[in-house]
C-alpha cells in the first residue's frame, strides 16, 4: 500500500446501515405524527407480514390417495347456507362470496358492479353500514342485508327484502372499533340514507345501541326472525380475536352461519395502528372456530364463511380444508373491479402513492372511481365490464379450487380436509393444527408434550 | 276486537297474525292477554291498526314498528319501539334500557320513567317522557326530538348531532359535544305539539333546550399525507 492509496480511499470504514426498528417507514411516520398531531386513518387490512395461507402447502395424491381427472370428473362447488333454523335458506353456486360493504364507502356503481359479477357466477354479496340500495337489490341475485351498530338505512322493508340478514359485531380490520365514513364521501345521497348532515366526518359506532352480551343477543335473533317470519338465514359476524368462544356465544345465540374475519380484512377507513395492531390473522382463527363448532356438535349445521386475506382458488381451498364451508372477499374483489390498477399509475403519482399502495380510500379521491362519491371519478367504472371481470375472477378462483380439490382425490370442496396439508413453517403448523411439511408433527400436538 | 291469549297460543301466531293485516283489514283492534314479559310482542307491524298489551313485555316490543298503534298497559323491558318508523307506542309503566333506539320516525309516550340510553342512536323519533331519563339518554342521537318531563340522569346527549333534547328538569351532566340552547319561539312551538301528542299537560316554556355544539363533527387536521 502506498502513502498515496491511503489518502484516495482512506481506512476500511462501516457502510451506513438502517435500523431495523427505526426503519425508513418508522421514521416517516414519526415524522408525518409530529407534524400532524393525529393518527393516520387509511383503507384496507394489514399490511405486515403473518402466518398465511401461503405459508401452507397441499399434498397431493401420489399411491397412497388416488386423484380425480383435472377437467373431466366432476367436483362439486354448490353451497347452502342458513340450514339451522331460517325457512329459506341461500344456495351459491360458489363457496366464495363477496363482503359486505357500504354504499357510501364504495360509489354506487361499484356496488352495481359487485353484484353483478356476483350474481353472474353464482354467489351472494353483502351490504354495509348505510342501508340497502336499490342498484345492489336490482343488480344482486342473493342479497345479504348487514345489522350494524349504527342501524344506518335500517328498515324492516329493506329486511324483508334481503336473502339473508347479517349481524355484525365485529370485523377484522377493527375488532372492537366503530366504522369511519369521513366527510369527503358524505355527498347529499349519502348523507340522507344516513340521516346525517352532508359533509361531516361520520362515525360508526363499536357497540350495538340496544344489546350487550351473548345473552342479549339471543333476544335480538329472536326478534328479527319475528320480524321476517323465520325466513331468512341470520348470519352473526365476528372479528377474529377469541374464535372459540366468539362462535361457540354465537352459535348458542342462534346463528345460522358465522362470518370469521381476520386481521387482513379490509376496512373503507380506520386508523392503521388499529389495522396493524388488533387482531388475529385469519389462518390463526379458523381451527379454535371449527373447533368450537365441533365441541357443540353443529360444524356443518352451522356454517362459517371466513374472510380476511382471501386471493385464489389455493386460498379457498386451504380456508375449506381447515373447515370452512365458505369464504369471502372484499379487497381481492375491489381488485377485480380495477382498484389500484396500474393504468392509474400517473395519478396515484399525484396523490403521493404507487400501483398496489394505495389505501387512502377515506378521502373520495380514489382513481380508479370505486372508493369515492366524486361523480366524474365514479363515471370511470363501467359496472357492466367491471362486473365482468369479477365474474372472471370468481369462477378461475372456484376453478383452481376444483383443480386442487380433485387432485387431492375430492369430488367436492367441501370434502378437502386438514389432512390434506401440510404447513411450511412452525407458526403455521402451529396455527393450522396440520404437519410441518415432512414431519408428522405440529406445535401443540395433543400427546407430543409440547 | 281480537283477543290473543300469548300464553295459550305463542309468540309466532301472534305476530304472524299482526303481519296479515293489510292497509285495509277491519280488525283494527287487538288486545294481547297474558304477554308475560315476553318478549318480541307485535313486532314488524305494519298497518293501521291498535294493539292493547294487557300487561309488561320483555325485549323489543313493538320493534320496527310502522304505522300501527301499540299500547302496553304495564312496563316495557329493553329496546322498546327500537327502530320504529311511524305510528305511535305508548307505555303506561317504566320503560327499560334503550327505549326508541335508533328510531326513524313515529312517536314514543312513556308514562313513567326511562332507563339509560333512552333515545339512542335516535334517526327521527319523537320520543316523550312523562317522567326521568337515565345516564347516557340520547347518545349519538341523529334527528327528532326527545322530551324529558322529569330529570336527565349522567351524560345526556353524548356525541349528538342533530336532534333536540328537552328537560324540564334537572340535567344531571351533559355528554361530549352537548350544549344547552337557546329556546326560541320555534322550539316551544315544536315541544308544544310533542307534549299535546305525548299528553302531558306541561308547559313548553318550563322546558331547556340542549342539543350538539358541533365541534365533533370534523376531524381538525388535515390527515391527508
Amino acid at each position: 500500500m502506498t502513502v498515496k492509496d491511503v489518502k484516495d480511499d482512506g481506512p476500511p470504514r462501516t457502510v451506513p446501515l438502517q435500523s431495523a426498528t427505526f426503519s425508513n417507514p418508522v421514521n416517516a411516520e414519526i415524522r408525518r405524527a409530529a407534524a400532524t398531531g393525529i393518527y393516520d386513518i387509511r383503507g384496507g387490512g394489514a399490511k405486515r407480514r403473518v402466518p398465511h395461507f401461503d405459508d401452507l402447502l397441499f399434498l397431493g395424491a401420489s399411491v397412497s390417495r388416488y386423484p380425480l381427472e383435472g377437467y373431466r370428473e366432476r367436483c362439486d362447488t354448490k353451497v347452502t347456507l342458513g340450514t339451522r333454523f331460517a325457512k329459506k335458506p341461500i344456495e351459491l353456486d360458489i363457496p366464495v362470496t363477496i363482503a359486505g360493504m357500504s354504499f357510501g364507502a364504495l360509489s354506487g356503481r361499484a356496488k352495481e358492479a359487485l353484484g353483478r359479477g356476483a350474481s353472474e357466477a353464482g354467489t351472494s354479496t353483502t351490504t354495509g353500514d348505510g342501508g340497502m340500495t336499490p342498484e345492489e337489490r336490482g343488480h344482486s341475485t342473493k342479497l345479504v342485508y348487514q345489522y350494524l351498530p349504527s342501524r344506518y338505512g335500517m328498515n324492516p322493508d329493506d329486511l324483508r327484502k334481503a336473502d339473508a340478514i347479517e349481524i355484525v359485531v365485529g370485523q377484522g380490520a377493527k375488532p372492537g372499533g366503530g366504522g369511519m365514513l369521513l366527510g369527503q364521501k358524505i355527498s347529499d345521497r349519502v348523507a340522507d340514507m344516513r340521516n346525517l348532515p352532508k359533509g361531516i366526518d361520520q362515525r360508526s359506532a363499536c357497540r350495538h345501541p340496544d344489546w350487550t352480551g351473548p345473552d342479549d343477543l339471543e333476544i335480538k335473533i329472536l326478534e328479527l326472525r319475528e320480524i321476517t317470519a323465520w325466513e331468512k338465514p341470520i348470519y352473526v359476524k365476528v372479528g377474529g380475536t377469541r374464535p372459540y368462544y366468539d362462535v361457540a356465544l354465537a352459535v348458542k345465540a342462534g346463528a345460522d352461519v358465522v362470518v370469521l374475519d381476520g386481521m387482513q380484512g379490509g376496512t373503507a377507513a380506520t386508523q392503521d395502528v388499529f389495522i396493524e395492531h388488533v387482531g388475529l390473522p385469519t389462518l390463526a382463527c379458523i381451527r379454535p372456530a371449527v373447533q368450537a363448532l365441533q365441541d357443540l356438535g353443529v360444524h356443518r349445521e352451522v356454517q362459517l364463511i371466513v374472510s380476511g386475506g382471501i386471493r385464489s382458488g389455493a386460498d379457498v381451498a386451504k380456508a375449506m380444508a381447515l373447515g370452512a364451508d365458505a369464504v369471502a372477499i372484499g379487497t381481492a374483489a375491489l381488485i377485480a373491479l380495477g382498484d389500484n390498477d396500474p393504468k392509474w399509475e400517473a395519478e396515484y403519482q399525484k396523490l403521493g402513492t404507487t400501483t398496489g399502495a394505495y389505501d387512502d380510500w377515506h378521502e373520495g379521491r380514489d382513481p380508479a372511481g370505486i372508493t369515492t362519491q366524486d361523480p366524474e371519478l365514479q363515471a370511470r367504472l363501467d359496472p357492466v365490464d367491471a362486473g365482468r371481470r369479477l365474474r372472471n375472477y370468481l369462477n378461475v378462483m372456484t376453478l383452481e379450487a376444483q383443480t386442487i380439490a380433485r387432485a387431492c382425490g375430492h369430488n367436492n370442496l367441501h370434502n378437502l380436509e386438514p389432512e390434506d396439508l401440510c404447513a411450511l413453517t412452525m407458526e403455521a403448523a402451529a396455527m393450522a393444527r396440520v404437519p410441518l411439511a415432512g414431519t408428522d408433527w405440529w406445535p401443540g400436538k395433543p400427546g407430543t408434550g409440547f | 276486537m281480537q283477543t290473543y291469549d300469548l300464553e295459550a297460543e305463542g309468540l309466532r301466531g301472534l305476530n304472524s297474525a299482526l303481519h296479515a293485516q293489510s292497509e285495509t283489514t277491519n280488525q283494527t283492534k287487538w288486545e294481547i292477554v297474558n304477554p308475560k314479559g315476553s318478549h318480541a310482542i307485535a313486532v314488524g307491524l305494519d298497518a293501521p291498526i291498535e294493539v292493547n298489551v294487557k300487561g309488561s313485555t320483555g325485549y323489543y316490543c313493538a320493534g320496527m314498528n310502522k304505522q300501527a298503534t301499540i299500547l302496553v298497559h304495564g312496563s316495557a323491558g329493553p329496546g322498546v319501539a327500537e327502530n320504529m318508523m311511524s305510528g305511535t307506542v305508548i307505555i303506561d309503566g317504566d320503560a327499560s334500557q334503550y327505549a326508541g333506539a335508533t328510531g326513524h320516525g313515529g312517536t314514543l309516550v312513556i308514562k313513567g320513567n326511562a332507563s339509560s340510553r333512552c333515545g339512542i342512536s335516535m334517526k327521527g323519533i319523537d320520543i316523550v317522557v312523562h317522567g326521568n331519563v337515565g345516564h347516557m339518554s340520547a347518545f349519538m342521537a341523529q334527528s327528532g326530538n326527545l322530551v324529558v318531563c322529569g330529570d336527565a340522569g349522567d351524560a345526556l346527549g353524548d356525541s349528538i348531532y342533530e336532534a333536540r333534547l328537552f328537560v324540564r328538569g334537572s340535567v344531571k351532566s351533559l355528554g361530549a359535544d352537548c350544549i344547552e340552547k337557546e329556546m326560541r319561539p320555534e322550539h316551544i312551538e315544536i315541544l308544544r305539539d310533542l307534549l299535546e301528542k305525548g299528553g302531558c299537560d306541561a308547559k313548553p316554556e318550563e322546558f331547556r333546550r340542549y342539543g350538539s355544539a358541533r365541534q365533533l363533527y370534523t376531524f381538525k387536521i388535515d390527515n391527508a399525507y
